[in-house]
Order: C-alpha cells, then structure tokens, then sequence
C-alpha cells in the first residue's frame, strides 16, 4: 500500500503550501454565513413567546458552545496523532487548537452568563452544564500552559497531547449533563435523532450560524497553524525564501 | 420573512433586552478579532524578524568580500 499520502500530510511545508489556496474561500464562506445567520437571527427570526428578545443570543452562545466542544476533540486527536506516529504537523494542529478552543469556550460562558440574567434571574449559578463548561475552559488553559512549560519543545508537546487525552472525559459529561443533573440550564435545542425543541423559523438561522461557526473555526486552526508552521521551520531555507521574493 | 422590530430603536432596545444581546454579540465580536489578529501579527513580526537576519547576514559577506579583496590588492 502506498504510504506517501499520510507521511507528506506530516510535513508542515506540504500543510502550508496546500492551504494557501483554500485560506481566502474559507474566510469568505465563513463571513458570508455568520453575516446571513446574525442578520436572520437579530431581525427576522420570529420572538420567543416564554424568553422574549434575550433568546436571539442563543444564535452565538448555542455555535460557539459547540465548537468549543468539537475543537476539544479536534484538540486531543491531534495530542494523540502526535504521540502515535511523531508527527511535527500534529503538535502544530493541537497547539493552535488550544488557543481557539479557550476563546470559544469563553465566549460561550460569557454569553450564557449574559443570557442567564435576564431569563433566570442571575449571571451565575454552579450547576452541571456551567461548571462542566468552565472546567473546560481551564483544560484549554493547561493544555497551553504545560505544551510551553518545558524548555524542550518535544516533552512539552508529549505532556500537553496526554493532559488534551485525560481531559477528553469532560466532553461527554458537559453534553450528557443536562440529562443526568438537575439544572437550570435548557435541555439540547437541536437534536440529530427525534424531534428537535424549536421551531423552523428560529431553526434555519441556528442552522447557518453553526455551519458559519465550523468554517470559522477550519479557517482560523488554518491561519493558526500556518504561522506555527512558519514559526517553528523559520530556520529552513523554503521559510527563508517565502520572505525574500518579494 | 418579516423584520420582527417597528423602527431602528425597537431594533437596538428590543423591548428591554436589547442592552444584553448587544453585549453578547459586541464580546463574541471582540473575542473573534482577538483570534485573527494575533496570528496575523506574530506573522508579521516574524517576517520582520527573517528580514532583518538576512540582512545582518548579507552584511557580513559583504564585509568579507572586501575584507578578502584589500587582503589580495595589499600583497
């Protein structure tokens, strides 16, 4: 079987070259759908008869959450792609994974807080959902702490992969943790089996928000990991020359 | 589809809780540009950083170079 495939998807300077075409597109995907999304849900999305106009921030709080969650995984694999087969590219996906993955999670905290006062009377509450959330929130934040604790490069890669693997146990317990606590926090809006709670007309603009979430979220590990590559291979000639012909 | 709000300032009130939507989309916003233009920056400090090398670089030969043909004139 022919091999080459995987062992060049290694190489940062493959990544980089590959990826220049698609960086533009991506960004003009996402911005188009985030705009579409934000219009819809601000202004034509029908008021919710129960939450009245706070609701309209579940059109951020509900993507962000989502990919906080999904970027934890996209996170840990990449830990553990690392640790499998030593690649150079896999530590780069993971480290710029973290950083996005924190802002994420902060901006869904930081929304639902916003959310939670006008709809339960108080900005906090430690309940399941919440706190599962910021603990992963503080998992983003050991993950790029320890990956830059070690003055060598590789044993912080390896202890940030296994801390990204371990934490990894969170990410069901903060999806499952409306269904096994009692809490404040709503039960999932959109579900891929059965009925989901909401109606089409607040639906379809989530729907977008969420595809205009996961383009942002592919361009900016994209735009993150590019600098990475560049960072970290400054020192061989094909960096070298990306900076001088021009 | 219909525009849900009567007028602009329905739109940026709207009816009480338009100071918490604002601010959730005002933060998601600001945290969002924080993500692109941090690498967008370090990219740019860093071709700063490989220019500056090579030029430090180049000078040197150069002084080798002149260095090497006095050393052949002089003799």
């Amino acid at each position: 079987m022919n091999w080459q495939w995987f062992h060049r998807l290694g190489s940062p300077r493959w990544f980089y070259e590959k990826t220049s075409a698609w960086s533009p597109w991506l960004a003009c995907l996402a911005l188009l759908l985030l705009v579409v999304g934000a219009v819809w849900g601000l202004g034509f999305a029908p008021m919710d008869s129960k939450q009245g106009n706070s609701y309209r921030i579940i059109y951020i709080h509900v993507p962000a959450a989502f990919l906080a969650l999904v970027g934890y995984y996209v996170m840990a694999i990449a830990g553990a792609v690392g640790l499998i087969w030593k690649m150079k590219l896999s530590y780069i996906v993971m480290k710029s994974a973290a950083p996005i993955g924190a802002v994420l999670t902060f901006i869904a905290l930081v929304t639902g807080a916003v959310w939670g006062k006008p709809t339960w009377g108080t900005w906090w509450v430690w309940d399941a959902r919440i706190t599962s959330m910021l603990i992963l929130f503080f998992l983003y934040l050991g993950v790029i702490a320890l990956q830059g604790a070690y003055q060598s490069r590789d044993l912080g890669n390896k202890s940030g992969a296994m801390l990204s693997l371990v934490g990894m146990i969170n990410v069901p317990i903060i999806y499952k943790s409306v269904d096994w606590w009692f809490t404040l926090h709503q039960p999932a809006t959109l579900k891929l089996t059965g009925g989901s709670s909401i109606d089409p007309s607040m639906a379809y603009p989530l729907l977008i928000m969420i595809a205009g979430f996961y383009c942002l979220y592919a361009w900016l590990l994209m735009l993150w990991t590019r600098v990475e590559v560049l960072e970290q291979e400054q020192k061989t000639q094909w960096v070298k020359a990306l900076f001088t012909h021009r | 589809m219909i525009f849900q709000f009567e007028g602009l300032l329905d739109f940026l009130t709207m009816s009480g809780h338009g100071s918490y939507v604002w601010a959730s989309y005002a933060v998601t916003l600001l945290a969002l540009m924080f993500l692109i233009i941090i690498p967008i920056h370090q990219k740019k400090q860093l071709a700063i950083q490989i220019k500056r090398q090579q030029r430090i670089e180049s000078s040197v030969i150069n002084e080798r170079k002149i260095l090497g043909s006095r050393h052949a004139s002089g003799s």
